[in-house]
């Protein structure tokens, strides 16, 4: 039976994620209790798990690295029908950036045993590099095909994939093991009802620490992470900004003349 | 002229496409050759297809000291494995001290791959590349509300994508010389992942990369049907239509439509955001427009302090209002 891997990254939740701030004096992230979701694409990435295991019949580990309270998604998605979760959490963690945190789901998908296929979403909605699946990939030394958008032969050692291009596709021969990142049109995710998420507040789910993965200090965290964020700026833009004014009525026909004077219409 | 330095090289992954290289290629060695003036050390890009025509020659004319060319029918399309591993050979021999990627389809992919076998950083979709005072290269990135410097200070190279429109397409000069050397093509090695078709496909929808006019819609549209009314608002006033982050998430809009940073970087004569925060990611990347409107509820909403015209209103009732009067103005 075909064993599937997902990623899932716990991400601010995009409806309010733009509250969240840079403190340009201490230079933190200001957050204001803002609640974590699963990562939009990942849901997608899910998805595709659990419409291929519907097909052919397959496991599916969910996997996923961050802070204990990053758990409530691995469970969420256990309650969706993933069959094992496992959270990667321990402080040592903290500070990663995209290659570290691909190496550690790496490790952690190493020590989860065989897989032939791992499923990321194309990017998260937070970090929005793309690195990670790519990379997890490289570490792992198996094939990725990034933006899947259809899978066109999905059985078998070698897949057929379609995956976004500019101005339209190019479709890709995959061996497995493999690594897909998905884009939001391979599929429609379901979301967890209210009983769901009910449900899934009992599911259990395994945490690995950084004893338990093994690697060394240097490779994860901080430690592990090539880049560092440097200095924090400002982007001026130049403009002054005239308010249009009156009701809603007249805000329009004002905006009609500015539209005209900028021979947009007219 | 090459240069007697400790440094390696600027280099540039050039892409090309029926013989012309790319604009964003010549940008990024537009870029690279002042970087690497103020290193001292020598520009040089690489070169994959299986014809490259006049390629090394537009790249040389831009600023490039060296081209690594591979040429071969087994490039004929991008191949991740066999790119990675011609990369990643010659980096390994070069040790070149920077790396710079469009991001296109195939930086976007390749990029990671290549800065994770060579055990290093790299940062996505840069808005600004500049060195600091250690000759360290600053690599800036719109976040949360400002500019965000990231650094990669101890390994090597200091990998970076940057999106097409970014930095400005150099003159070309004709009279500059350079080196073109042949890479050899590995035969042997057996590819996991092949792409076998390329298809671009017509679209219906004004393209937003060269549009006079634009309007992009973002989180505020608040449904589909919401969306549906800022796409008939860009009908009507004959723009294309943009998008934010928030909108392709929600399923309203197509990536390609994406404004900013990881998306498109757009100068259009107006711009109009409706329903959009202000988010620098998406600001940067219209920050060429001429005259920008802004729609959004909320007064205090970071936009209004990017565009020449500000509008408080709900852009879900505000839209169907303003269609309403440019309709009557038309007659």
């Amino acid at each position: 039976m075909m064993k599937i891997v997902v990623c899932v990254k716990a991400v601010p939740d995009p409806k309010e994620a733009d509250k969240i701030r840079i403190d340009p004096e201490t230079k933190t992230l200001v957050r204001d209790n803002i609640d974590l979701a699963i990562n939009p694409l990942d849901k997608h990435a899910l998805e595709a798990a659990l419409q291929l295991k519907k097909k052919y019949g397959a496991t599916i580990t969910v996997l996923s690295m961050g802070p204990p309270v990053a758990g409530t998604i691995v469970k969420e998605s256990l309650a969706l029908g993933a069959d094992q979760g496992i959270l990667l959490s321990d402080r040592s963690f903290g500070g990663a950036d995209a290659f570290a945190t691909a190496y550690t789901l790496a490790k952690g998908i190493e020590k989860a045993g065989e897989f032939d296929l791992i499923l990321c979403g194309m990017a998260s909605s937070d970090g929005a590099t793309e690195w990670v699946g790519p990379q997890i990939a490289t570490f792992l030394k198996i094939p990725v095909v990034t933006m899947v958008n259809e899978l066109l032969e999905d059985s078998g050692e070698s897949w057929l994939v379609k995956a976004a291009w500019e101005n339209g596709y190019r479709k890709v021969e995959v061996k497995l093991p493999a690594l897909l990142t998905v884009a939001r049109e391979l599929n429609k995710p379901k979301n967890l009802g209210f009983s769901g998420i009910l449900k899934a507040r009992k599911k259990e789910i395994t945490t690995w620490s950084h004893d338990d993965l093994g690697v060394p200090d240097e490779r994860v965290g901080t430690k592990g992470s090539p880049t560092i964020v440097g200095a924090f700026g400002t982007l001026e833009t130049g403009r002054e900004v005239e308010m249009l004014e009156g009701t809603a009525e007249e805000k329009a026909e004002r905006l009609v003349e500015i539209l005209a004077e900028s021979g947009v219409i007219g | 002229m090459h240069r007697e330095t400790n440094k390696g090289a600027v280099w540039v992954v050039a892409e090309i496409k029926d013989c012309t290289v790319q604009p964003v290629s010549l940008q990024l060695v537009g870029k690279a050759r002042e970087l690497a003036d103020q290193l001292e050390v020598d520009v040089e890009t690489l070169l994959f297809g299986d014809k490259l025509g006049d390629g090394p020659g537009q790249l040389i004319a831009a600023g490039a000291d060296t081209v690594y060319t591979a040429e071969s029918i087994d490039l004929k399309m991008y191949q991740a494995e066999l790119y990675a591993e011609i990369i990643c050979t010659l980096a390994e021999d070069k040790q070149p001290e920077i790396i710079l990627l469009g991001s296109t389809f195939i930086g976007r992919e390749l990029a990671p791959i290549v800065a994770a076998r060579l055990y290093t950083g790299l940062t996505a979709h840069c808005i600004n590349l500049v060195l600091d005072d250690d000759s360290i290269l600053d690599q800036q990135i719109p976040a949360y509300g400002g500019l965000i410097s990231i650094l990669c200070p101890e390994r090597r190279p200091q990998m970076a994508t940057v999106a097409g429109g970014v930095f400005p397409t150099p003159e070309l000069d004709r009279d500059r010389s350079g080196e073109v050397v042949a890479v050899s093509v590995p035969g042997n090695l057996e590819l996991g992942v092949r792409t076998i078709e390329v298809i671009e496909e017509e679209r219906e929808e004004q393209s937003i990369d060269s549009a006079s006019f634009i309007v992009a819609g973002g989180a505020g549209a608040g449904s589909g049907a919401g969306w549906e009314k800022i796409r008939e608002l860009s009908l009507l006033l004959n723009a294309a239509l943009g998008c934010t982050r928030p909108a392709v998430d929600e399923g309203w809009a197509e990536l390609e439509t994406m404004i900013g940073q990881s998306g498109k970087m757009v100068s259009p004569q107006f711009y109009m955001g409706v329903g959009l925060s202000g988010e620098l990611q998406h600001m940067v990347g219209i920050k060429g427009a001429q005259v920008m409107v802004a729609i959004n509820s909320d007064p205090k909403s970071p936009v209004f302090e990017q565009v020449d015209y500000g509008v408080v209103e709900d852009c879900r009732t505000f839209t169907p209002l303003l269609i309403e009067k440019i309709k009557a103005y038309n007659e």
